[in-house]
């Protein structure tokens, strides 16, 4: 069976993080492979690379992965983590210029139907003017 | 007393003089960013130069490229919020452009002139900005040029020093009438002008210290 493209979620916010995640499972189901990550290393509001690193660890998939984000930091951290990564899987993960939570459901969806990762990222990039 | 061992010395001294300044203004910058940001530039970057302050020693055995890279890294990874990436790619930067070669820790200041430059087009790439959007940048960019001014004129290392010192402050002031067009404080629009901006404010901070610091070594 070919990868479904996986998802991260990268909230300020532990609990929108978590909370677009279950919305993406109840909504799409357990098909694609979602991670999220909230909080800064002191575990108030903000990011923190290194937790945005091991999401996409724990569902990293050779078809690729669409990174969901809100705010600022959520998007210089995660841009730091994809440049982290080794030169193979640099490529395969984007962050994708959407709204977080419509973001994720609408990338979700598409990944669910087999779509590539440059689909996913179409899809999720519709919702944004 | 060899070259290794005094260069050791004052890094670590210009680690802990970064940090304390930060812990000394850590309120006024929470307070700047309350304005017109999320509140929480002065504690994030306490929590990342205190890191630093951490690991100073280990920082300072270290030759200055991999020192600045290293210390980059500790920012982005505790700092948080969009500062940490934004102040770790200026420092792995100019890590990079560091030197191989530094004698008794003074760094010529063209070399530290195109340390800068590389710093600054990291910042403008991780920010996806440019100088006058009221930003760290506003700050970095004029530094730089006065850097290369003062240079080309030839002045005296403590004359330039002093030079540079003002003009980061003076450029940190100047963000006061600017509006945000780049990170959280464009959400406010023209609720923007009026406020120093708190990165703006860091940097000056930062390079005001480093100069005194410099001054006195």
């Amino acid at each position: 069976m070919a990868e479904h493209v996986s998802l991260v979620i990268v909230s300020h916010s532990p609990l929108v993080a978590e909370g677009t995640a279950d919305m993406v499972r109840q909504m799409v189901g357990a098909e694609v492979r979602v991670a999220w990550t909230g909080g800064n290393p002191d575990g108030g509001l903000g990011t923190d690379m290194m937790k945005i690193l091991a999401a996409i660890d724990e569902v990293y998939s050779e078809a690729g992965v669409a990174i969901l984000v809100d705010l600022g930091g959520a998007e210089t951290n995660s841009e730091m983590a994809v440049e982290m990564q080794p030169p193979e899987r640099r490529g395969r993960i984007v962050i994708c210029n959407a709204p977080i939570v419509e973001g994720a459901v609408m990338a979700a969806a598409e990944a669910a139907g087999g779509g590539s990762l440059e689909a996913v990222r179409a899809t999720a990039e519709e919702l944004s003017p | 007393m060899s070259p290794e061992r005094r260069s050791s010395i004052e890094w670590a001294n210009l680690i802990e003089a970064c940090a304390a300044a930060i812990e000394r203004e850590a309120e006024q910058l929470t307070a700047l960013d309350q304005a017109i940001g999320d509140g929480d530039h002065g504690l994030n970057l306490r929590r990342g130069f205190q890191a630093l302050r951490e690991q100073k020693a280990e920082l300072a055995a270290l030759p200055l490229g991999q020192f600045l890279q290293k210390a980059g890294m500790t920012l982005v990874m505790k700092v948080g919020g969009a500062s940490g990436p934004l102040y770790g790619s200026l420092f792995m930067a100019m890590g990079k452009a560091a030197p191989s070669e530094v004698n008794g820790g003074r760094v010529d200041g063209r070399a530290v002139a195109a340390m800068l430059a590389a710093g600054i087009a990291a910042v403008k790439a991780r920010g996806k900005s440019e100088a006058g959007e009221k930003t760290m940048l506003d700050v970095l960019v004029p530094v730089h040029e006065r850097l290369q001014a003062e240079l080309a004129a030839g002045s005296g290392r403590l004359a330039l020093l002093q030079a540079l010192a003002a003009s980061a402050e003076a450029a940190a002031a100047a963000t006061k009438p600017l509006l945000a067009t780049k990170g959280r404080a464009s959400f406010l629009g023209e609720r923007s002008i009026g406020h120093v901006d708190p990165g703006a404010h860091s940097s000056a901070l930062l390079v005001a210290t480093l100069c005194d610091q410099l001054a006195g070594a």
